[in-house]
């Protein structure tokens, strides 16, 4: 049996799969609202999860380029499904968010109501690339000349319950981004899903005090051995073309390389892409206001640089065209971002591949960009 | 930075992104047609004392219920008066400025950006060229040139717009040259008294010889222009850290994080929107980017 006493963060325990629901509950007595996965519309959706039974669990993802279905499995394991276009920005940078709200009084406005308190949530089921991608939108929102304070506040009361990948999906390629399949840090907890099994790596003094109630053991070398090799097999899976070591320079290396006109001809600029990207943060804010023009308030969308209308200004717009337009989308996050923010923009989830309806797979585009720029 | 650090930097007291301080229109003064110059004093004093800016930077102004846009600042900086921006009315929220009156308030946000590296370029023969509404962000920089006027060497202002109607600040142009600042404008189309230069600013900017290596080139306007202004300083062997430029973008929120300004690695707002060339030459004469 486990000494409890002595757990701490960097271990690894062993629980029954039933204790998911008691580590659910231990969440929502912690005061937090569990969040996660969930079948609704023939894919998997984000939402409130009131138990574990809510997981999508016998369930598994077909994806391909312009292609998901979620199958049945003949197991009934509850992770062995890769997420669908949904991803956790949404809680943390929702797409909708009223900034503010202004009342006229004669000629002066000035600000009324304030900002509800976010609530407290447990993110379940975050997988190793989404956690990469929520530590990439930290680094855009958390910056030293710049705090986005709503996202702030709603990202200091996340716990993150993280699930390492066994069974990716085929336009996974976090193996190659070094995101995946396994999570290495910033996570509170994270499960690798066995047979019989969740195994559980403690990553916070949080995530310890979440499993002082669990029935638990020390995780046995043979389970842990199995949990390796079952990474070590994703891992192989989620391999692709990119170098990401060079593929910044590469990709901001000829700007004008015919490939770009090529994958023009075939994106509908759409924004597909940019709306099911983990790491898109683009934003645009607008004046909602009443008839009376007594009252206005601030709303922050999610925009997109496949929008005509992003890049429009005075003098005309800079990015008129699809080919310019996906270049940029394309460039800045395999490229520009680097210089950014220190890391790649891609964490190798691939749903701009899946949700792409026209089947642009990212994992090619920027293989033959970089292998015929760096020739 | 980590989360936790990031929560004690904005403890100490960073930005709030929307807020808004309230300026009251004290003067308008018609320009040209399509624009008009709004000088703005903050409604709270202690903002107004507070309120510093260098030249080349702009504010983000806010009418409700119409948005933001970004708007240089046209006014001397030392002159702690009144914060003037020249308008042109092009969108809807320009459009909205363009019916504001002594009286009215306007939301501002700001200053952001960078600005013309004004004292590093002291000892040097500045070049400024300039079209249309690209005279305004420079206004700062004359001005201040003006009260330095003995730090610099020849001082050289191309200006070009489409007529002579078109032509900003005309009146203040006997002042400028009484300080020694040799001012060449030239008109895109000319009219039956004009009488002075036709043709657009790079076309001007050929007759011009200069010391290149003491020659500093100052530029803001059309892209195009700013294009061809670069290529022939560039012929003139000037340096490309010696050239700088101000861009235009789209721009939402100053502070680099809507999106919109993006060129290549830079955030136009919070990089710019004064860039030296040679940060910019990567990228600059790629179409579309």
């Amino acid at each position: 049996m486990l000494d409890k006493r002595r757990i701490e963060v960097g271990d690894t325990i062993a629980i029954k799969k039933s204790e998911l629901e008691t580590l659910l509950q231990t969440l929502a007595a912690a005061g937090y609202v569990p969040l996660g996965p969930q079948v609704r519309d023939t894919a998997i959706v984000y939402d409130r999860l009131e138990n574990a039974d809510r997981l999508p669990k016998g369930y598994v993802t077909e994806q391909a380029p312009g292609r998901f279905r979620l199958v049945r499995a003949k197991h009934s394991r509850f992770f062995d499904f890769i997420p669908g276009a949904a991803s956790w920005k949404q809680f943390l940078f929702p797409p909708r968010l009223d900034l503010l709200t202004l009342r006229r009084n004669g000629k002066s406005w000035h600000q009324v109501g304030s900002r509800p308190e976010p609530n407290a949530y447990a993110f379940v089921g975050v997988r190793p690339c989404e956690l990469a991608a929520i530590q990439a939108q930290d680094k855009v929102f958390l910056r030293e000349d710049y705090t986005d304070t709503t996202y702030q506040a709603q990202r200091t009361k996340v716990f993150i319950l993280a699930v390492n990948c066994i069974h990716p999906a085929g336009t996974c390629f976090c193996g190659t981004m070094g995101t995946g399949p396994r999570a290495d840090s910033g996570f509170d907890l994270c499960l690798t899903e066995l047979d019989e099994h969740f195994l559980v790596a403690v990553g916070s003094a949080l995530g310890r005090d979440m499993v002082l109630d669990l029935a638990g053991e020390s995780a046995s070398a043979f389970l842990l051995g199995s949990a390796e090799n079952a990474l070590q097999h994703a891992a192989a899976l989620t391999q692709c073309d990119i170098d990401p070591s060079t593929c910044a320079e590469a990709m901001l290396d000829d700007l004008d390389h015919p490939h770009w006109d090529e994958v023009a001809q075939r994106c509908l600029s759409c924004g597909n892409c940019t709306l099911a990207c983990p790491t898109c943060f683009c934003w645009d804010v607008s004046d909602q206001t009443n008839l009376s023009m007594t009252e206005t308030r601030r709303e922050r969308t999610w925009d997109s640089c496949f929008n005509p209308t992003y890049s429009y200004q005075a003098g005309g717009n800079t990015r008129p065209t699809i080919r310019s337009r996906y270049r940029q989308w394309l460039s800045h996050k395999f490229g520009s971002w680097k210089q950014q923010f220190g890391t790649l923009g891609c964490v190798g989830c691939g749903r701009c591949i899946t949700w792409c309806p026209a089947g642009i797979d990212t994992r090619v585009e920027v293989a033959t960009l970089q292998k015929e720029t760096e020739q | 930075m980590t989360l936790e650090q990031a929560l004690v930097h904005t403890a100490a007291g960073s930005k709030q992104t929307w807020e808004v301080q309230w300026a009251e229109v004290v003067k308008v003064v018609p320009e040209v047609t399509d624009a008009a110059t709004f000088s703005l004093r903050f409604i709270d004093p202690a903002v107004h004392n507070a309120y510093h800016f260098r030249p080349g930077q702009f504010n983000m102004l806010y009418l409700p219920g119409f948005g933001e846009a970004a708007i240089s600042i046209c006014s001397d900086p030392a002159d702690r008066s009144s914060i003037a921006h020249t308008v042109r009315f092009v969108g809807n929220v320009t459009r909205a400025v363009s019916r504001l009156r002594p009286g009215d308030q306007v939301g501002v946000r700001g200053p952001f950006g960078t600005s013309w590296p004004i004292e590093k370029l002291e000892g040097k023969d500045l070049f400024i060229a300039c079209g249309g509404i690209g005279l305004p962000p420079l206004r700062g920089a004359i001005y201040h040139i003006m009260q330095h006027r003995e730090k610099y060497g020849n001082v050289t202002l191309l200006y070009g717009a489409r007529t002579p109607a078109d032509l900003m600040y005309t009146q203040e142009y006997e002042q400028w040259r009484a300080a020694k600042i040799q001012i060449e404008v030239t008109v895109d189309r000319s009219e039956a008294d004009w009488t002075g230069h036709v043709g657009v600013v790079p076309m001007w900017f050929y007759g011009f010889r200069m010391q290149h290596r003491k020659t500093a080139v100052l530029t803001c306007g059309p892209e195009i222009m700013i294009r061809f202004v670069i290529f022939e300083a560039l012929a003139r062997r000037v340096a490309p850290e010696s050239i700088f430029v101000s861009l235009e973008r789209n721009m939402r929120c100053g502070q680099g994080s809507c999106g919109h300004c993006q060129i290549g690695p830079y955030f136009v707002c919070r990089d710019g929107p004064v860039f030296p060339f040679s940060a910019l030459q990567p990228f600059f004469n790629v179409e579309e980017f």
